[in-house]
């Protein structure tokens, strides 16, 4: 655990980048540091690895003040990302991996083997090792420097706005990685981001800091989006607040209809009756085709002689209820096909179910 | 009467062992001021990139005594380090060498991005290490850069010391022209700029090797 105790950073012209920041990082989890430019997030994040000292009040890890501990060797017991990454251009990647190990005095096979190991955890192709980092893309790049500080196994993970200088589709899968990965590691992760999004999908919990470096909150991102302290935080978050809340709701609780899911061979004459105007067709392993509109179908035949409508799934106990609600959407008929994680249907979340599901979340979705 | 060549061959035959001499004297004398100057500008660069306040003035001075004339130099200094003697003639040679290297130095070491020296001290390089395995190495591209300007313009300014008496092949110059004989004159300059060529093509076949990591070497 890292605890911050009355942090105060004051420069010599007077300027107060954090300002009496007191919060606990638990062990094994994901704490965000977000807020804008000149919030003291950086700082903060620094001053656990001393890159810069605190003027007043401690920062303890795991009990030990981090003042007592030389910095160099409290460093090579933390790993730490940067954005840009930081690699050394003049090493190759294999040698920027095993950067801590060496200066921990492992022997150079080991230290190798290690790095080796490391950039096939972080998804690298292990052609990568004997090359420069300027023959990396910024993407890879980052992977390495996610590696690199993972090489020496620290418990501890300092990353500083680590994915925001790569493009949106390399940071996405950036971030899924990284909560891959600390599925398996349970680190414990400071992350600094300015981005809220960012925040709120990797944080188990998010500092959000004013200007001036003040906490303004310290809360999951479910309870973030519920209940921001303040207007701050409210303006902070941004638009859409109650939608993206969705994300944190599961969608156990939706009610399914299993009769509005039919076999694609099945008489047009069975189905005629339905009480919905559009049903769920799908294939004889139970996958979803399509919809068919009840209106439309035609005098004789199966539904394979139906023309049908592209569809929304989501997958059951995976997406949260705005997945479901967004599958909705992008459906001719208003309701989402619930699938299972091998893709079969399960049946079909109607308008009123995820009125239902919604109501009950409703109440909890406070200012 | 028939015309005098330009090259006569069998003079440089039956001179080439003085010439040989002249050759070595040239290397020695162009190269131990290159040596000194890098072993100099190295901690004077250091210093000026750790106290930037040095930097400006240390540059001021070395572009003064760049400036002045390396004849007028070496003149002033024959009563201290004797005529015709190999010191004269390097010592200002050497100052020369300082003048391109150390802001080389310096240059070299501020170009290493900030990321890049942030990330070495989070990792926890102790500073001298970070020095040492860090930004020292990312420096060599562009220290060697200046290496290549110094090495040149020092084997060429050997030739000058032939004024003071002691000037390598510059002794053939002032030879061939007394005697308004060619032949010299033009082994003289052929021979420096060789000389000139190779080592520069040296220092470029060292920075393929130091550097393989350098995305200038793709460029260029």
């Amino acid at each position: 655990m890292i605890k911050f105790d009355r942090v105060t950073k004051r420069y010599a012209d007077g300027t107060v980048a954090v300002d009496d920041l007191s919060l606990e990082v638990p062990t094994g989890e994901i704490t965000v540091f977000v807020g804008p430019s000149g919030c003291g997030k950086t700082t903060s994040l620094r001053m656990i690895n001393r890159m810069i000292d605190a003027t007043e009040g401690q920062i303890l890890l795991d009990g030990v003040d981090v003042k007592t501990i030389d910095p160099p060797t409290l460093r090579r017991g933390i790993g730490y990302v940067i954005q840009q990454a930081g690699l050394f251009p003049h090493r190759k990647i294999v040698d920027n991996v095993a950067t801590v190990p060496y200066l921990l005095g492992w022997d150079r096979k080991k230290a190798r083997d290690r790095a080796m190991e490391l950039l096939e955890r972080v998804g690298l192709d292990l052609k990568m090792a004997d090359r420069y980092p300027f023959q990396l893309s910024g993407g890879q790049q980052q992977r390495v420097g996610v590696a690199r500080a993972l090489a020496a196994d620290p418990p501890v993970l300092l990353m500083d706005e680590p994915f925001s200088a790569v493009d949106p589709i390399v940071r996405t899968s950036l971030q899924e990685e990284l909560l891959r990965l600390q599925a398996e590691l349970n680190k414990t992760i400071v992350f600094v981001t300015h981005d809220i999004d960012e925040a709120i999908k990797l944080g188990d919990r998010v500092a959000v800091l004013r200007v001036g470096g003040r906490l303004a909150q310290l809360a999951d991102p479910p309870t973030l989006l519920a209940r921001p302290a303040d207007d701050f935080v409210r303006e902070f978050l941004g638009r859409d607040r109650g939608i993206r809340r969705l994300s944190f709701v599961s969608d156990e609780g939706l009610r399914l209809r299993a009769d509005l899911t039919v076999s694609v061979s099945a008489d047009v004459s069975t189905v005629r009756g339905a009480d919905e105007s559009w049903l769920a067709v799908v294939d004889g392993e139970n996958r979803p085709l399509g919809w068919a509109s009840v209106k439309d179908l035609p005098e004789t035949g199966t539904l394979a002689d139906v023309r049908l409508a592209p569809y929304g799934t989501f997958v059951r106990g995976r997406d949260s209820l705005r997945g479901a609600l967004d599958a909705a959407l992008l459906s001719p008929s208003g309701s989402a096909i619930a699938v299972d994680e091998e893709g079969r249907a399960e049946g079909v979340a109607t308008r009123e179910a995820l009125d239902e599901a919604l109501g009950k979340v409703a109440g909890g979705v406070g200012a | 009467m028939h015309e005098e060549p330009l090259v006569r061959w069998d003079w440089i035959g039956r001179n080439w062992p003085s010439i040989q001499v002249l050759l070595e004297d040239h290397v020695v004398m162009a190269l131990v001021p290159i040596v000194i100057g890098l072993l100099v500008a190295l901690p004077l660069g250091l210093a000026g990139v750790r106290w930037r306040w040095l930097y400006q003035p240390t540059v001021g001075v070395m572009n003064v005594i760049y400036s002045l004339p390396s004849l007028a130099v070496f003149i002033v200094l024959i009563p201290v380090t004797g005529l015709a003697t190999r010191t004269t003639v390097m010592v200002p040679l050497t100052f020369y060498a300082m003048a391109v290297l150390i802001p080389a130095v310096v240059d070299g070491l501020t170009s290493v991005p900030d990321h890049v020296r942030q990330s070495a001290v989070a990792m926890g390089f102790t500073p001298l290490r970070r020095l040492l395995q860090v930004e020292l190495p990312i420096a060599v591209p562009v220290v060697l850069a200046g290496l290549r300007v110094a090495a040149v313009s020092s084997i060429s300014l050997v030739s000058v010391g032939a004024l003071v008496g002691r000037g390598g092949l510059g002794y053939l110059f002032i030879d061939g022209w007394q005697r308004q004989f060619y032949t010299p004159i033009i082994v003289g300059i052929v021979l420096v700029v060789v000389l000139a060529a190779i080592a520069d093509l040296l220092l470029v076949l060292a920075q393929r090797l130091l550097t393989p990591w350098s995305r200038a070497r793709g460029a260029a």
